[in-house]
């Protein structure tokens, strides 16, 4: 039941092989055995879980079940839940309950889901590895010394251990691609605006979007169709029509122009991981495709751009948890200044208050031009790079992470762990949609390939995708984790 | 020395949108503390500012009518600070590219004379919430009812030289926004507050002197006489070889003075930068077009059409616009009356002096328009002389009739224009009064001009005041002379 792809088990529960409470009775199970070690949840709501689950058996039972209804999937808890607390992994959040829900949490709720609980994550979003959560770090289900990436760990180990079927990531500067990449599954980041945010914790405001994160690019796909959308609540959110994202999984990618960034296969590039990605790119060649190079020249701007914009947008974005209102408050404080200064410290893990501080000064007064305001010119020449290769191709590919998921606790320097994001963080800058999709091993540890596609693309980068796992069976793949311990 | 004062301002104005600038939570003044504020408006983690359209219509009428360019695009900037009123940790405001560009006010000063006054520019931004420092046992309680209802920020050059101009402009963009209707200017509930910057320097000298920022005052009144307070005190300060230092000061109107809140040295940093959640305000033509043509006639046009078209002194035309109320209220009664000046001496003379008296303002006038029209109509056709017109002005001030001619016909006030009936009564106080009549005949022709009042008030007496008092002296006259 547990290694079935979201498709596979709507069909199983339309031909009434188990039920959908059957079904989340099995995977609740399985957290219940399996997250200790793995701790991919930080949240998970059980009761709460079966009671969807026995509406959606309903709902089907009437015949009026939609392609989502009854499916169990996981978010991550970055997202606010009505009636179950929301942390964002940060002790600042640790008894906040929030009174609303996310845009994304109702879109799905409506489409019939069952969400299990609440993922692990790095604080705010603010990391690679998933080390820098409030409720300890999360274990690559692949091999346990691993971290899963992050910042959207929890999401991505919880799928890859067979603990839901598809989990609700965020992607910042890679927080869905790399530890989808890191953990074997399939990732998606769509076009900035393409998903609401009304909801999602800020961390930074103009890179910050939500995506799915699942087995498959046709899971991704499905998923995609429920959350995107137009949201009055979200002025960054576009107007624009939602197709249904499975539509053209199909199509044949003969003719299909691939073009392969030069900056992307430089050094740094773990040699078993560029294996992995020509091997795929292959593929696609034997399915019709053509392949050629093409340059992204200021890719090597883009983490120096993003370490100004995302902390300038954080420091202020973060500026809400100050112990008044909400969130953690200091005991006993003397007077306001004390309660601001102990709550923050308090709440507040080490790589959140590095981003505030970094933040703080590059919007101080003197500094603005010199920092933020460099920073946007670079992030608009990032972004016509992309648009000027997508002059020439349709899609770009390569190497979601320079490496495969490193050791725990292997990058202490958190100037070693920011490099970790250089092949996705410019996609975040510049706005356009991306992927990472199963490719292959370095050893135990999975390969991600990644897919990028001009903004609003969506529809053609599932179907490069999906008619890639049609040829391949990397995403077939299960860790022993998963298997042994069923 | 002889000292000249420069003084501009930054006018807040709460636009009168019905709901917040970023959110859909109700503006209205007055309610139970936070009863009005939603997740948005407390900044609760994930939520997102949505940008009100009626704000921006606002905010676009205002730079209309003040003839100042209004820029394709604007951008909300986050002015970033901690306080406890402000739920976010920042402000929403608009630093670098704000709604509305240079423009003018023209105010008119206690002489008739105008006087243009430079805005610098005028820019959108959501207001804060309020502390409570009372009544908390030495804590703080905090109302967020007010966080995020929408202010235009209106900040002029230094222009003006005196504490006269100043609050002048202040009662001039009074009158614009009321008029507009985007504000209902009630600056006792703060719907209007302003900063007043004020400096001095020798006369002649060219340089600004260093200013003082005087926060948060709330009333004409006080603008003058905080403006007051700050001159005389950075005049002495000058004067005794100090100098004054560029800081933030609040006025106290309790001991109307001004008082040092923090320093230059003190002051944030507020990190302004774009803020990612809205996009850029971009606004086409056809729609600043719109705006434009649907404006209501503004102020300084109604005064010069007052002056033009209906023949009123500067100074009545100036009194007479100074509200959008007012100007209505006198259009109304000059409409049901016929006749400019007769309207304007009544809306100046009777009813605003009975206004004065209750404390009212003319919308709560307890005569209308309508009625006092009527009234002024009857004294216009000589249905009733003056004196009875107060009398019936009175009976509708205290509710004794709906309409003017009812009242007249009540109490008996029409004027008794029938000559023999005059005549009669004449007689009748001519033989009444043999020693009066002895004494103006004896007396010199030239003094008993003076003489026939005492005849005239018995008359109208016995006419109980409905006589019309050109006919009695007419006809006083011939009875009298006759005797001579």
């Amino acid at each position: 039941m547990h290694d079935k792809t979201l498709a596979e088990l709507a069909r199983s529960l339309d031909a009434g092989e188990f039920s959908s409470h059957e079904l989340t009775q099995h995977l609740l199970g399985r957290i219940d055995r399996l997250d200790g070690e793995l701790n991919s949840f930080i949240t998970v709501t059980f009761d709460q879980a079966l009671a969807t689950a026995d509406a959606a058996d309903k709902t089907r039972a009437a015949g009026k079940a939609g392609p989502l209804t009854g499916l169990p999937l996981a978010l991550k808890d970055i997202f606010c839940t009505r009636d179950v607390r929301t942390t964002a992994g940060s002790r600042m959040l640790d008894n906040f309950v929030s009174p609303y829900d996310a845009t994304v949490v109702e879109k799905l709720a409506t489409a019939g889901t069952v969400s299990l609980g609440k993922t692990n994550m790095d604080e705010f979003a603010m990391g690679s590895s998933n080390e820098n959560s409030h409720y300890g770090p999360v274990k690559n289900p692949w091999d346990l010394a691993a971290v899963p990436g992050g910042s959207s760990g929890g999401s991505a180990a919880a799928v890859a251990a067979g603990l839901v079927p598809a989990a609700i990531g965020t992607d910042t500067g890679g927080s869905i691609r790399q530890p989808a990449a890191f953990c074997g599954i399939t990732g998606l980041k769509p076009t900035y605006g393409r998903v609401s945010r009304y909801g999602m914790i800020a961390y930074a405001s103009s890179l910050d979007q939500a995506g799915p994160m699942a087995r498959t690019a046709e899971d991704c796909a499905l998923l995609l169709s429920a959350m995107a959308g137009h949201d009055l609540r979200d002025s960054t959110c576009v107007a624009r029509g939602v197709p249904d994202y499975t539509e053209e999984l199909d199509t044949p990618l003969a003719g299909l122009k691939i073009g392969l960034p030069r900056e992307y296969f430089g050094d740094g590039l773990d040699p078993q991981v560029e294996t992995a990605v020509r091997d795929a790119i292959k593929v696609f060649e034997s399915l019709g495709a053509s392949v050629r190079e093409v340059s992204l020249p200021h890719t090597h701007y883009a983490i120096p751009a993003y370490y100004v914009i995302a902390p300038a947008e954080a420091s202020s974005n973060l500026s809400r948890f100050d112990g008044v209102r909400f969130g953690h408050r200091c005991d006993a404080p003397v007077d306001l200044i004390d309660l601001y200064k102990r709550s923050r410290a308090e709440g507040f893990g080490d790589e959140v208050k590095r981003r505030i501080l970094i933040g703080t000064h590059t919007l101080s007064e003197g500094f603005f031009d010199a920092y933020y305001k460099k920073a946007q010119q670079v992030r608009r020449l990032i972004r016509q790079d992309f648009l000027d290769a997508f002059e020439e191709v349709d899609v770009l590919m390569g190497p979601a992470s320079p490496t495969p998921a490193f050791d725990l606790g292997a990058n202490k320097d958190p100037v070693s762990m920011y490099l970790q994001d250089i092949y996705t963080i410019a996609v975040n800058l510049a706005g356009i949609p991306g992927m990472s999709v199963p490719a292959g091993f370095a050893g135990r540890r999975p390969v991600g390939l990644q897919i990028l596609g001009s903004h609003f693309t969506e529809a053609r980068l599932l179907n490069v995708a999906h008619q890639f796992q049609q040829a391949t069976d990397w995403h077939r793949q299960r860790p022993a984790f998963a298997e042994e311990n069923a | 020395m002889q000292w000249e004062t420069v003084i501009g301002l930054e006018v807040h104005v709460q636009l009168a949108t019905r709901s917040k600038i970023f959110s859909g939570a109700s503006t209205a003044f007055g309610a139970e503390p936070n009863t009005q504020a939603c997740a948005v408006d407390l900044g609760l983690p994930g939520v997102l500012p949505v940008l009100n359209e009626a704000a921006v219509a606002m905010a676009v009428k205002f730079g209309l009518a003040i003839h100042a360019e209004i820029p394709e695009v604007s951008v909300f900037d986050r002015k970033n600070y901690f306080y406890p009123d402000l739920p976010k940790g920042y402000q929403t405001s608009q630093m670098y590219q704000p709604i509305v560009g240079a423009g003018v006010v023209e105010i008119t000063l206690e002489d008739g004379t105008t006087k243009p006054i430079r805005v610098h520019h005028a820019h959108l931004e959501e207001d804060a919430g309020k502390s409570l420092h009372e009544d908390y046992h030495g804590m703080t309680g905090v109302d967020l009812n007010r966080a995020g209802t929408p202010l235009l920020e209106i900040v002029s050059e230094p222009d003006m030289r005196s504490a006269k101009e100043a609050a002048a402009y202040l009662k001039a963009i009074h009158s614009i926004v009321t008029y507009l209707g985007i504000s209902d200017g009630n600056m006792a509930e703060g719907s209007m507050r302003c900063d007043v910057n004020v400096s001095v320097r020798p006369k002649g000298q060219k340089a600004f002197g260093t200013r003082a920022e005087i926060k948060n005052v709330n009333s004409f009144r006080f603008v003058e006489r905080a403006i007051a307070y700050e001159v005389e005190r950075q005049i002495e300060l000058l004067e005794d070889d100090g100098v004054v230092i560029q800081e933030t000061r609040l006025f106290d109107p309790d001991r109307d003075e001004t008082r040092s809140m923090r320093t230059k040295e003190e002051a944030n940093d507020y990190r302004y930068f774009p803020c990612p959640d809205l996009l850029p305000v971009v606004l086409d033509q056809a729609y600043i077009d719109h705006l434009r043509d649907n404006l209501p006639e503004l102020p300084a046009d109604k005064r010069a059409r007052f002056e033009s078209e209906l023949g009123l002194s500067a100074y009545d035309a100036s009194v007479l616009s100074a509200t959008r109320e007012m100007a209505d209220y006198f259009e109304e009664v000059k409409d049901v009356c016929g006749d400019a000046k007769q309207a304007a001496n009544w809306v100046q003379g009777e009813l605003a002096g009975a206004l004065n008296r209750e404390g009212l303002a003319i919308v709560d006038s307890p005569v209308s328009a309508r009625q006092l029209g009527e009234l002024i109509a009857r004294v216009i056709d000589d249905t009733i002389n003056g004196k009875a017109a107060k009398q019936v002005f009175q009976a509708l001030w205290n509710g004794q009739g709906a309409k003017a001619d009812d009242i007249i016909d009540a109490q008996g006030l029409k004027q008794v224009t029938d000559t023999g009936a005059i005549e009669a009564m004449i007689d009748q106080v001519i033989a009444d009064s043999p020693a009066q009549v002895a004494q103006y005949r004896d007396a010199e022709p030239e003094k008993r001009g003076k003489m026939i009042g005492y005849f005239v008030g018995q008359v109208m007496k016995a006419s109980r005041g409905t006589a019309n008092p050109q006919q009695v002296n007419q006809l006083l006259k011939q009875k009298l002379d006759a005797f001579c």
